[in-house]
């Protein structure tokens, strides 16, 4: 295919390979980016919300030019029962800043414009081009990759693995196991296409602001799971995702709970009317710290989704993406510069800057909540929604019902439920694993 | 068959732009007389309803419509029950927003 030897393929053209490809060719490295994609972008898929600070390290004026939907100034969480909400709304208008710090994007509009910036910094992007396998020498060393281009055999110094969440490439040449089913979710998403002024009528926003809406309850019914609603500019960005072990034990289908998360009395008025122009699904890490594999390895390091690189607890993964890309980079350069080789030893190096750096820190901080959480979903997503509406609508009914009487029934309703051990309980478990 | 079976999932992909690869399917299923639970599975948790039991009680699959998500990997490859590839480049589903 490609007669000519390079310092670095990067495989994979999402948010984690286009942050190394760009460092990397910046730094004047001689780099090789391989998607599957007719373009960088058309095989991703995300809510999407993007954080600046991360892009900002590798495009400090990305605002000029990059396709930023909305700057988000409302954050929603909700907690659902089958008929009501009980909310926890922010709005700030400080987040109307000269330089948000979130923003909604669509991926495959922003992955095109990362993509270009990529290949303006002078890398060589080839698309339609699948990976099918690691070259490796005698010795196990990375040495290049097999393609499906014909003589599809290329050869560099090191491979970024930046081939998303399912890892094809390094489980095959088993540098790392393919993830658990317990340690991932299916989101499916649906993009729903409003009137500008009808969208941003329905979420009070004014010009470019945005809103987000999280919601965790009866929703994913008993599963682990939690749905979204992010606005971008004419569109909702709208879905929900659980465990893929959780799916395979309940026989729930994707579809059939986003229909349910649609029709819900909360959600179908924020739609009604929309017209649907694509139905996307997509894994996401959920492991968290724990299930994070080997990163690196003798010719080769894995970067983003594909080393489960996800905040799921602050539902943070394009920013880990970017940031252990580029990363990466820097400490290939840094080799490279040395005129060092690309063994497991030296590239120690990326891992040594990752642990310094909020990704493993962040990561670190809530190494025991994926645990919890997917122990004890049926508490925490289904009985604990449910305590909560019923307390609030025992709250604001006005029956004849004294208030000593009603709060004793919603104590009682919680008390039955969870019994006081388990109460006390759920809240030391949290507790201890937030810390 | 469940309530959410209803939920006609076809109508979802029909929105869609695929490039299909005719006669290459990137999944396979191995043969076998009677599904493994982890395969069975997959015709309700395959989000583009591309698993399918036939009338003589195996799993089949159509992988046109598959949105590559990867969660019948996930599930039913360690087992040995299917077989997974990406398309070909340029092949698949070819998202516009994603």
């Amino acid at each position: 295919m490609i007669e000519e030897r390079f310092d670095a393929i990067v495989v994979g053209a999402g948010m984690a390979g286009n942050a190394a490809a760009l460092t990397l060719a910046r730094k004047g490295l001689k780099v090789l980016q391989l998607e599957r994609g007719e373009y960088s972008g058309s095989k991703n898929v995300q809510g999407a919300i993007l954080y600046s600070d991360m892009l900002e390290k590798l495009i400090p004026d990305f605002r000029e030019d990059a396709p930023l939907e909305r700057h988000l100034v409302e954050q929603r969480f909700w907690m659902m029962d089958d008929n009501s909400h009980t909310g926890l709304h922010y709005r700030s208008d400080e987040f109307n800043e000269e330089r948000p710090n979130r923003y909604t994007i669509i991926r495959a509009q922003f992955d095109k414009w990362f993509s270009k910036k990529v290949q303006e910094a002078g890398a060589v992007v080839l698309c339609e081009t699948t990976v099918l396998e690691l070259l490796q020498d005698a010795y196990g060393k990375v040495i290049g990759v097999r393609t499906d281009r014909k003589n599809g055999q290329v050869g560099a110094d090191v491979v970024v693995l930046a081939e998303g969440v399912s890892g094809l490439l390094g489980t095959r040449a088993g540098l790392r196991k393919t993830p658990d089913k317990s340690n991932v979710a299916l989101a499916v998403k649906e993009m729903h296409f409003l009137p500008q002024e009808t969208l941003e009528a329905r979420f009070n926003l004014r010009g470019d602001e945005g809103a987000v809406i999280e919601a965790v309850g009866t929703i994913s019914q008993g599963m682990t799971g939690m749905g979204f609603i992010y606005t971008n500019k004419e569109s909702i960005s709208l879905g929900i995702g659980c465990l893929v072990a959780d799916f395979e034990k309940t026989g729930q289908t994707p579809y059939g709970l986003l229909e349910k998360f649609k029709q819900h009395p909360s959600v179908a008025a924020l739609i009604a009317g929309s017209e649907v122009k694509e139905y996307a699904a997509h894994l996401i890490p959920e492991g968290g710290f724990k299930a994070i594999p080997q990163l690196f390895g003798d010719g080769w390091v894995v970067v983003g989704d594909a080393a489960q690189l996800n905040n799921a607890i602050h539902r943070e993964g394009s920013n880990l993406a970017m940031t252990s890309g580029r990363i990466a980079a820097e400490a290939i350069f840094q080799i490279k510069s040395r005129r060092d080789p690309m063994t497991k030893e030296n590239l120690a190096l990326y891992k040594k800057m990752l642990d310094e750096s909020f990704v493993m820190k962040d990561l670190k901080k809530y190494r025991d909540m994926p645990d919890l959480l997917h122990i004890q979903a049926q508490n925490f997503f289904l009985t604990y929604p449910q305590l909560v509406s019923k307390a609030m609508t025992n709250f604001l009914r006005v029956d004849g019902t004294t208030k000593r009487e009603k709060e004793k029934t919603t104590f009682r309703s919680f008390l039955a439920a969870r019994s006081l051990t388990g109460l006390v309980g759920d809240a030391f478990r949290l507790a201890r694993a937030w810390r | 068959m469940s309530a959410e079976a209803a939920v006609r999932v076809e109508d979802k992909l029909y929105l869609n732009r695929y490039l299909v690869d005719a006669g290459r399917a990137h999944i396979k299923v191995r043969p076998h007389t009677t599904p493994s639970p982890q395969l069975l599975s997959l015709v309700n948790v395959c989000p583009a309803h591309c698993y399918e039991m036939n009338s003589t009680g195996q799993v089949e699959i159509t992988t046109d419509g598959c949105v590559e998500c990867g969660t019948c990997r996930i599930i039913a490859e360690p087992s040995g029950d299917i077989e997974w590839n990406y398309p070909r480049g340029g092949y698949g589903v070819l998202f516009k927003f994603g």
